[in-house]
């Protein structure tokens, strides 16, 4: 095979080829012709789900610890499905049998399991930046599966790579976000992604959960759940999470779901075709309800295997840059 | 070689495989991406021009197989394209099409690629240019133009589909 050549006029080749960083700690951080190229390289990954072997060589030999310092099912097997597929050797640290809870600190943790040599690191963690931290101790590639309340960017990826699918573009389209804003670093990996890609985002919730922040990215916020979703592409629900809420936010979660919940009646305002996204796990009869998530407009099954492809797209072009920084 | 010779290879190459091959039931081309899937394209319609008959195409893309993957510490990873093979391979004649044969790495991760999905009843390669210096035992069963080089040449093929016009030139591999 001749090496890639191109002329110009004719296959438009990528802007980009490469992920300039060694980690991705977040959406922030990505240009928009960065995350065109996880895209357009979850599409090609995609594939790989509906063959008879759902296996490629292409890192072997590579192995990648999965650090959850919080309870996750969707999101390490996710990781771990995509690990595989792609012929990485996978360690699964849990947070209940490691030292951590012996008193080790994070960065102890990173160290030792640094000396072992992976060659990448998922990591989960409760304290937001805790990628940042291991991102200047380790020589690993550092991949954030959510820390805190500050990003997720994996799965504002697989829901820009949903959108795209079924929609066909992001830039230009009404995405309304509903749900527990102020707790979610889903929601603020996604209002990055989505200005970066030029979508209209609206967010929707009581006005204790609307964090203080959002002008910054210049989106439109409204506790008028009607007003969200009129004429929206894409409605997407965020859940309320219980866990993280020390204070009242709103009266009682029957009050929420009367005043915020997805229902039928409020997907209707929204356009004919639009999709319902809820990146899970879902509390029915709070931010969604029933007959709406299992709904025909409901891409929440897809989003989970889409997140797979996704997952394979940061894997791969993250694993041959490792020594980018050295090199540049 | 221009447009008219790179047609007319492709015409006779066409009629090498209707003539080897009894019966086209049962075989199918894949081309490996780009220029391959472009060629077997060509090859498809030629073939099903002269028999009548109507054989199946799907492309494969051999990033994820390339045995120099993650070896080279710098420089990007190679752009990962879409495999699209819509139809079971088990049990069918498969004519593999790329545009130069080389080394034969590409064809060794192009067999690999597609053992992952069955196990057709046999493989048969089909190279626009064979510019020798092989590195790995493996030889074209069609081939358009045989093309001595040296190593310090490159041969570029490219089709009007992906370059915007049909030609095979020779160039000296620029100093980089």
């Amino acid at each position: 095979m001749t090496p890639a050549s191109t002329t110009p006029g004719v296959a438009a080749p990528p802007e980009t080829t490469t992920l300039r960083g060694k980690d991705l700690l977040g959406i922030a951080d990505l240009s928009p012709a960065e995350i065109s190229l996880v895209l357009d390289t979850a599409e090609a990954m995609k594939e790989i789900a509906s063959r008879p072997i759902k296996k490629v060589p292409a890192l072997r030999g590579k192995t990648v610890v999965n650090l959850f310092f919080e309870p996750s099912t969707r999101t390490r097997t996710s990781f771990e499905i995509a690990e595989k597929r792609l012929s990485a050797d996978t360690l699964n640290l849990a947070i209940a049998s490691s030292s951590v809870a012996k008193g080790e600190t994070l960065a102890d943790t990173a160290l030792t399991l640094e000396a072992m040599r992976p060659d990448m690191i998922v990591l989960r963690h409760s304290s937001s930046g805790a990628g940042h931290l291991l991102s200047r101790i380790c020589r690993s590639a550092i991949i954030n599966a959510g820390d805190g309340m500050h990003e997720h960017p994996t799965q504002a990826l697989l829901d820009a790579f949903t959108i795209r699918e079924r929609k066909g573009r992001i830039a230009g389209l009404k995405v309304a976000i509903v749900g527990d804003l102020l707790h979610s670093r889903v929601l603020r990996s996604n209002l990055h992604l989505l200005t970066k890609l030029g979508a209209e985002a609206w967010i929707c919730g009581p006005p204790t959960l609307i964090p203080p922040d959002v002008a910054r990215f210049g989106v439109r916020a409204t506790s008028r759940v009607e007003e969200a979703v009129d004429g929206a592409d894409v409605i997407m629900l965020l859940r309320i999470q219980l866990e993280r809420m020390q204070g009242a936010y709103f009266p009682s979660l029957r009050e929420y779901f009367n005043v915020f919940g997805m229902t039928r009646a409020r997907v209707r305002l929204a356009k004919p075709d639009a999709i319902v996204m809820h990146p899970g796990p879902m509390n029915r009869g709070v931010e969604i309800a029933s007959e709406v998530a299992d709904g025909p407009d409901s891409v929440i099954l897809e989003q989970v295997a889409n997140g797979v492809a996704v997952r394979m797209a940061v894997l791969y072009l993250l694993a041959g840059g490792a020594e980018h920084e050295e090199a540049a | 070689m221009d447009a008219d010779r790179i047609g007319r290879a492709l015409t006779r190459i066409a009629h090498e495989i209707v003539e080897r091959n009894k019966s086209v039931d049962g075989l199918a081309f894949v081309g490996i991406r780009t220029r391959g899937d472009h060629l077997a394209r060509r090859l498809a319609a030629a073939v099903n021009g002269i028999t009548g008959g109507n054989v199946p195409r799907g492309a494969l893309d051999i990033t994820l197989y390339r045995d120099d993957l993650m070896r080279t510490a710098v420089g990007p990873q190679p752009l990962v394209r879409r495999t699209d093979i819509p139809f079971s391979i088990d049990d069918r004649a498969i004519l593999l099409v790329d545009d130069v044969l080389y080394t034969g790495r590409t064809i060794r991760a192009a067999l690999d690629a597609l053992i992952d999905f069955g196990r057709p009843r046999s493989i048969q390669l089909v190279v626009l240019v064979d510019r020798g210096h092989r590195e790995l035992p493996i030889k074209a069963d069609y081939v358009g133009k045989n093309i001595p080089t040296s190593a310090a040449e490159s041969v570029q093929v490219r089709v009007q589909e992906s370059d915007g016009c049909d030609e095979v030139v020779l160039q000296q591999e620029s100093a980089r």
